[in-house]
């Protein structure tokens, strides 16, 4: 991150740069404490490890086994055992192979475009100037302001009267009905997310820039490197681990969209917005089919951590 | 490259990014019947009738309570559980710790459908709650009120991760000092390394502040009434009841989305600081 501020923001700036330092000198000097402290260190977690237990650690499993059940939460018989039958249905399941074609078409026509401008505003920004900070801060609005919120300023940026078809109709161009067209309501809601996600990602980004060590760039520039050739062989490297994460997080977050196909389209027309989540949702909550919505769950969950594995696997491949 | 261009370049851009909200703005003080014959960026009869339209539909004042609420009581109980877990981890060790550790961090990569409907299923059979038997039959549970709404919001276990980074980074000596003094380990924890942690706190509380107040899904679900509404399922129903009202949903949207603006301006150093750090969530 940049320099430290003066004053009590530089307590703040101290979770980024300050005691990382710290916990490597740290290390070392580790030692047993009694079993006395251990008691208290175990009776200091209890309440959070219960919580997750409770919140988290059984609500994965009670989905699993949800998975293999039929189960509607009005009749009043409990889950029924089917084996495999939810995920087998899935497999011929049209609806549910389109919603994950739009999931995967979601994040993969998202991601690549998000990244680039990132990355582009990024190394712009990374040089310091005047206003900077300024800049980053007014980028990072959109990820601020809920999905929820942005999508009713897109909903209007698309309707009939909108920005949108506003600019068009300055070239005579004919307005277009962006969110109920089948072939543009996805990739209005993609450049929607675009949008949203270009801030947090420079910031990101940017960061990793800001832990690259200027003299290496200095090293390529005696040995007659060009701007380009530098950004090959000392930014990308140098970038790998943060653009690794990022577009980790941004698989994990795509892939999960909802709020905004909610708002914007409520999955249409003729499901060509309706994501895995959207499926499950209206699965769920609308057909009292919590058997088989449980099961989508986990398909996605194997969608994502396949996805991510993926990513990380190629973002750490090629620097050995 | 010289200064110039590339201040230009993001200026353009930033410009670009920040146009919905100007236009978000601007739609919230025009006029209904102006918004629907061409509305211009700079309003030319600016009125606040769509902020008195918001306040009048949508139940938005019983959401801002309610969102209020279940925030603030979130944001309590995450600045205390998660932040001791974390200080244990950090300082007092104990067999098998970090086995523990890592397994509370994994939910963190959990999607959020695969525990939405447990998590329902639970809030719904909820013990002797909204009418329910001690074996949580025969009500409604949770559903429908203000302790659902808050149920899986407690503890993130991502401020668990947060909370042990953080006092990693502060002396053992400390404790040893006070040990030796005679004090116990809560006092220690509390009038030794807690006043150090207030950069960590104040992390903890805006980022389980703006996760809490933005979140949509779990409400959708969990809400069925005026009763448990909340700020982000509010505006919505401006959007679904058919010929959307715009300068409305945009006064209301403004309205929502007010205080986590407001902290994310007077906190921005931190929130980037924690977000470059891993604590990105939503």
């Amino acid at each position: 991150m940049d320099a430290a501020p003066a004053g009590s923001s530089a307590s703040a700036a101290a979770p980024t740069t300050g005691f990382r330092k710290l916990r490597k000198l740290g290390k070392p000097r580790r030692r047993r404490l009694g079993s006395r402290y251990a008691l208290i260190g175990a009776l200091f977690v209890a309440p959070a490890a219960l919580y997750a237990l409770v919140i988290d650690f059984g609500p994965v499993l009670y989905g699993f086994y949800l998975s293999f059940t039929k189960y509607s939460p009005i009749s009043r018989s409990g889950p029924k055992p089917v084996g495999l039958d939810n995920y087998r249905t899935l497999l011929s399941d049209p609806e549910f192979g389109k919603a994950l074609l739009v999931t995967g078409r979601y994040v993969l026509q998202v991601l690549p475009v998000t990244v680039a401008i990132a990355l582009g505003l990024a190394l712009l920004a990374n040089k310091a100037f005047r206003g900077v900070s300024l800049f980053r801060t007014a980028l990072y609005v959109p990820h601020v302001v809920s999905l929820t919120a942005v999508s009713m300023i897109w909903l209007w940026i698309y309707s009939d009267q909108g920005l949108i078809n506003d600019a068009l109709s300055l070239f005579g161009l004919p307005p277009q009905k962006w969110l109920v067209t089948e072939g543009s309501a996805l990739n209005a809601a993609s450049a929607m997310r675009v949008w949203k996600a270009l801030g947090s990602n420079m910031v990101l980004l940017l960061a990793g820039l800001q832990t690259i060590p200027r003299d290496l760039y200095e090293a390529a520039r005696v040995d007659g490197a060009n701007a380009w050739q530098q950004f090959k062989a000392v930014t990308l490297p140098g970038l790998r681990p943060m653009l690794t994460y990022v577009v980790a997080m941004d698989i994990i977050f795509l892939a999960q969209g909802f709020s905004e196909i909610y708002v914007l389209t409520a999955g249409g027309p003729l499901g060509s917005t309706t994501t895995v989540n959207y499926l499950i949702y209206t699965e769920a909550f609308q057909y009292n089919r919590m058997g088989n919505a449980s099961a989508m769950a986990f398909v996605l969950f194997a969608f994502i951590a396949g996805l991510s594995i993926v990513a990380i696997r190629l973002g750490q491949g090629r620097r050995t | 490259m010289r200064q110039w261009p590339r201040v230009a370049v993001l200026a353009f851009v930033t410009g670009l990014v920040l146009l919905p909200f100007a236009w978000m703005i601007s739609l919230a003080f025009t006029p209904e019947h102006e918004a629907f014959t061409g509305a211009s960026l700079i309003p030319q009869h600016p009125t606040l009738d769509n902020f008195v339209a918001a306040a009048k539909t949508a139940d938005l004042g019983r959401a801002f309570t309610n969102s209020a609420i279940v925030t603030s009581v979130a944001v309590l109980t995450n600045c205390i559980v998660p932040v001791i877990a974390g200080y244990a981890f950090a300082h007092l060790p104990f067999r098998g710790s970090r086995l523990v550790f890592y397994a509370l961090i994994s939910t963190a990569a959990i999607p959020v459908a695969v525990t939405l409907i447990p998590l329902f299923l639970m809030a719904k059979n909820f013990p002797l709650a909204g009418g329910n038997d001690i074996l949580g039959h025969g009500g409604s549970g949770l559903l429908d009120s203000l302790g659902g709404l808050m149920m899986p919001y407690l503890a993130g276990t991502m401020n668990i991760f947060v909370s042990r980074q953080y006092f990693s980074g502060l002396d053992r000596d400390y404790a040893e000092a006070a040990r030796i003094d005679g004090a116990g380990e809560l006092r220690i924890f509390t009038r030794v390394y807690l006043p150090l942690a207030r950069p960590l706190i104040a992390l903890v509380a805006v980022f389980s502040f703006t996760g809490v107040w933005d979140d949509f899904l779990w409400p959708l679900v969990v809400s069925a009434s005026a009763k448990s509404t909340t700020v982000q399922l509010a505006i919505t129903t401006f959007a679904s009841s058919g010929n959307t009202r715009y300068g409305a949903l945009m006064a209301a949207t403004i309205l929502v989305s007010a205080p986590v603006l407001v902290v994310f301006l007077l906190n921005q150093r931190r929130f980037i600081a924690g977000l470059s750090e891993g604590g990105i969530k939503g």
